[in-house]
């Protein structure tokens, strides 16, 4: 065999090994985005409760509490950095990582000085390359986000939150994370969490209809014991429905990415098909000019 | 209205734990104990250590919910809390 022809065969062997693993990984993070969406879906009705309860309370009282009150200067933010924990899904870690740039430029340029929190390993990676400091991070089951994951996180950004500025405490608290839109749209997105502003449910969800207008509440012990109970719960719940939106939105990146290298695998493979095909027949062309060649010289060496 | 059946979630942060109608609604809040019938007053509890019963039509049902509040309105009760689970 043709040494040019060994190395097509070669090429089309290694592209046919890539596309194997890639068609894998594409069919598995096809079938875990069902998963990823329902549980999401699943969550959905604790993210109303906890909301609409937070809501009655901002709307019936006018409590004040830590986490709701905005110091005039606002010297050092914090950052949550929601990313995946393993590669191979397109731009889905870069382009949060992107956006966490330039807003760590944004909040600069304002005179904030900004700390991190990293979750996944690919934040991790990125900012100890670039030798930057963080504050804390969590490593492992982005993909599969726990309710605990997320209370860690909580209680250690209300922590750092309720910490005086002198302490090294933080004056507002950002999430950064990719929304799961749906399967082929993933959104890097940017949430101030802290102080809290009380947003709806999600963005899905249908506003609220003007018969879902708050009745007057009776408070149980009062409204405040009740604010202090909830707010750090919905805090909680924030993290977690990003978790989850992250998690929906990293398989579906992955099952993108994996698609479209299956799909250049192919390609690949057609094209070293053809010039392999080629190269067996102007090798075999070569062979019977030969033949031919020879053939001749003998007859009119007779 | 007090006819009509309180309808109860109990609600965890990653699922709905259980959804049904009551006759009434038994909980322990940081101050007491607390029973809900329907035609309550809109209540916003904070929940203490303790299980909260649900009587239905076919017998008693016990949820756990530390940590969580309660809140009603309308004839709905939701219970939350961060982890809720059914006691047998």
């Amino acid at each position: 065999m043709g040494a040019q022809l060994r190395i097509y065969r070669q090429k089309i062997k290694s592209a046919q090994t890539t596309k194997k693993i890639t068609r894998a990984m594409e069919l598995i993070s096809a079938s875990r985005i069902q998963k990823a969406q329902a549980r999401m879906a699943a969550a959905a009705p604790y993210t109303r409760a906890i909301t609409r309860a937070v809501t009655a309370v901002a709307v019936n009282s006018n409590v004040d509490h830590p986490l709701t009150t905005d110091v005039a200067d606002h010297r050092r933010a914090a950052v949550v950095v929601f990313t995946s924990d393993r590669g191979l899904a397109g731009a889905f870690s870069s382009q949060v990582l992107r956006e966490v740039g330039e807003l760590t430029e944004k909040l600069t340029t304002e005179g904030k000085e900004v700390v991190y929190y990293l979750v996944g390993r690919k934040s991790v990676s990125y900012f100890s390359f670039r030798q930057r400091e963080w504050e804390r991070d969590w490593i492992g089951g982005t993909d599969r986000p726990e309710v605990e994951t997320a209370a860690e996180i909580s209680e250690a950004i209300i922590e750092h939150f309720l910490r005086d500025y002198d302490e090294g405490g933080v004056d507002e608290i950002h999430l950064v994370y990719n929304r799961f839109v749906n399967l082929v749209s993933q959104v890097p997105t940017v949430l101030r969490l802290l102080p809290l502003e009380v947003v709806e449910a999600d963005e899905n969800a249908p506003a609220p209809a003007a018969s879902d207008a708050l009745p007057l509440y009776e408070f149980e012990p009062d409204a405040s014991d009740v604010l202090d109970r909830i707010l750090p719960v919905y805090v909680e719940n924030r993290i977690f429905a990003s978790m989850l939106s992250s998690a929906a939105a990293e398989h579906a990146a992955r099952q993108k990415a994996m698609k479209s290298a299956t799909d250049n695998a192919d390609k690949l493979i057609q094209n070293y098909t053809r010039l392999a095909n080629n190269a067996r027949q102007s090798e075999i062309t070569q062979q019977i000019s030969e033949i031919v060649g020879g053939a001749d010289a003998l007859v009119s060496a007779k | 209205m007090a006819g009509t059946p309180l309808e109860v979630h109990v609600v965890a942060a990653d699922r709905e734990v259980w959804a049904g109608e009551a006759s009434m609604l038994v909980a322990r809040t940081v101050e007491g104990e607390l029973g809900i019938l329907p035609g309550h007053e809109p209540l916003l509890g904070v929940l203490a250590e303790g299980e909260v019963r649900i009587h239905t039509e076919g017998g008693i049902i016990l949820a756990k919910a530390d940590r969580g509040f309660l809140s009603v309105e309308n004839n709905t009760v939701m219970v939350v809390a961060s982890q809720a689970e059914l006691v047998a």
